[in-house]
């Protein structure tokens, strides 16, 4: 019967589910979006190659703008302690829209990760050359030899494209940077590669001996750091929209259970004359409301898809939304519970229906 | 075809609703007996009661006061909840407008009636010679809105004996057909009653569907008058 129910009326039944469906699809969105971002942040801080991160004073997990002011100096120091092979600061600026610009010295960087993996062109070659990733070229539609304005002052020539992974979206020269910005002798972070791996605890030790008050990290620490529930900003943004989906669940089910009910009136009439109890009659208006928030789910998790789609269509090419199987439960789960909330009212004004009013209804 | 207890028992039957500060006495004190098995027609014009009497039989609204009982049951004493399960297994229904779920098949229709009352097991051999005899093997398979009048009171019969009530209450079961499908339902009603010894208490409005009855009732007023 329940299903029969939905049947009757597709066209709500495909709006509510679609409307559920939109709230789950927030979800999964947000969740995504979250920990496609920080995931791709975590596996570009791997792919710089580094054992161990040193950065400024009072940085955040996520904020790596803010210079040492003698960062070139502080790198000549770490790279002169024992089990240090190589050591090179970057200088990341920020160029808006949550973006920025990483500026590298290429050798430096080349000895400790192995170097990039040139799609198109080739190494830095003239001043205002960049680098950019496959991802941010496609997004970009930029190849080697295009021009690219980031209104920081300088239009850069695109000399490659780089497989992504490695520090930034966008590379320029660190000296080209520091210039533009004037930050001579000023890095971001400092990246530290070690001899062996067994002697990354004691040269961690060392630095931070060193380093008084710099937020030192190995790269691991630092990728755990990187996550979800370290970082309240993500983790208040993901409470609200869960808390929105609850409501536009709830709301959704509220309305189409309402106008069922309305429609119904007879029908619960006739439940009514045949010994329906007001628990039967509460638990059918469940059941649809569960299928409705079933179906929603469904509808809600395949939007996904499209959600990442548009992502990567349309939005800036440091957002990356990761497809999250495993929150498909959790929002499921919580557009169940806005349906079943939805459905109280209308569940409890059916199931109170007086059987003669109800029948003579028409 | 009668037993020595009767089926139902009323005595100074009253019903009163109020209709904001006005009071308005749809049964003033009626007396009525009907014996198991029996076949009774309860006729009257509009506004005589006959509605309100067939209501509180069926559990639906409690009596003001007097006593009633079906097979034994008080149904002055009944709780809201006494009255759902009269209806669940006590009593079935056949109104005017047939009153099937038009989202379920005719199949679905009598299925639902027996899930409400609990009974989840296979239909009994009975239920399937009713379904016979009703002339509805055919058309269970179908939806209300394609059945014709006559088909869909056939299987509104059905889901009300299909729980075996102690009484079958029917109110204008013929007003919406025409004259064929209204004698059709009638010995449809009759051959219930004597093949079965199924007790019926029929409104009707119309003195040649009273007549398949063992006895006819006229109410007016809010009394019986004979």
């Amino acid at each position: 019967m329940v299903w029969e129910n939905l049947k009757h009326r597709p066209v709500r039944t495909f709006l509510s589910a679609i409307f559920i469906g939109i709230s789950v699809t927030l979800i999964l969105t947000m969740v995504g979006l979250s920990r496609g971002v920080l995931d791709d942040v975590r596996e570009r801080a791997r792919g710089s190659g580094a054992d161990i991160v040193i950065r400024p004073p009072n940085s955040t997990v996520l904020a790596f703008s803010g210079n040492m002011p003698h960062g070139e100096k502080i790198v000549d120091l770490v790279r002169q302690r024992p089990h240090v092979t190589v050591a090179t600061g970057v200088l990341i600026e920020s160029i808006g829209n949550f973006q920025s610009i990483t500026g590298i010295n290429l050798d430096e960087f080349n000895a400790m990760s192995g170097g990039f993996h040139y799609l198109e062109g080739g190494p830095f070659q003239r001043p205002d050359d960049l680098m950019v990733d496959e991802s941010y070229a496609d997004s970009k539609n930029l190849h080697a030899g295009s021009s690219l304005d980031l209104g920081n002052g300088q239009v850069w020539h695109i000399c490659a494209v780089v497989e992504p992974g490695k520090l930034s979206q966008l590379i320029a020269q660190r000296n080209r940077l520091q210039d533009l910005y004037s930050a001579t002798g000023e890095v971001s972070v400092i990246y530290v590669k070690v001899d062996q791996k067994t002697n990354v605890p004691s040269v961690l030790d060392d630095l931070m001996n060193l380093l008084d008050g710099y937020p030192i990290y190995t790269i691991e620490q630092l990728a755990n750091m990187i996550s979800v529930d370290n970082i309240s900003l993500v983790k208040g943004f993901t409470r609200v929209v869960i808390g929105i989906a609850v409501v536009v669940g709830f709301l959704v089910v509220l309305l189409t259970m309402y106008t069922a009910v309305l429609e119904r009136t007879r029908e619960i009439g006739i439940l009514k004359a045949l010994g329906a109890s007001p628990g039967y009659i509460l638990g059918i208006l469940m059941r649809e409301s569960i299928l409705l928030a079933v179906c929603g789910s469904i509808a809600g998790i395949v939007m996904t898809y499209g959600s990442q789609f548009l992502v990567h269509k349309f939005a800036p090419p440091f957002l990356r939304q990761a497809i999250v199987p495993d929150w498909w439960p959790y929002a499921s789960g919580i557009s169940m519970i806005g349906a079943v909330l939805g459905a109280i009212y209308p569940g409890l004004k059916a199931a109170r229906q007086d059987a003669i009013e109800a029948l003579s209804y028409d | 075809m009668t037993d020595e207890r009767p089926m139902i028992e009323i005595h100074g039957l009253k019903k009163v609703f109020h209709t904001g500060e006005v009071e308005v006495h749809a049964l003033r004190g009626v007396d009525l007996s009907v014996a198991k098995g029996e076949f009774v027609a309860v006729s009257g014009p509009s506004g005589s009661g006959k509605s309100t009497l067939f209501h509180i039989l069926g559990g639906l609204t409690p009596p003001t006061s007097g006593s009633v009982s079906i097979a034994g049951r008080d149904l002055l004493s009944m709780t809201e909840a006494e009255r759902t399960e009269l209806r669940k297994n006590g009593v079935g229904f056949v109104f005017q407008k047939y009153n099937l779920l038009p989202t379920l098949t005719a199949t679905e229709n009598i299925e639902i009636a027996r899930d409400i009352a609990g009974h989840h097991g296979p239909r009994s051999a009975q239920f399937e010679e009713i379904v016979k005899l009703l002339g509805i093997g055919g058309r269970m398979d179908h939806k209300p809105r394609a059945l014709s009048g006559g088909e869909q009171q056939r299987v509104a019969i059905a889901r009300a004996i299909v729980n075996d009530p102690a009484l079958l209450l029917a109110d204008e079961p013929t007003g919406n057909l025409d004259s064929e499908n209204s004698e059709a339902v009638l010995k449809i009603l009759r051959d219930l009653n004597e093949r079965l010894g199924q007790t019926i208490l029929m409104i009707t409005h119309d003195a040649e569907a009273a007549s398949f009855a063992h006895r006819i009732v006229r109410m007016k007023d809010g009394r019986i008058v004979n």
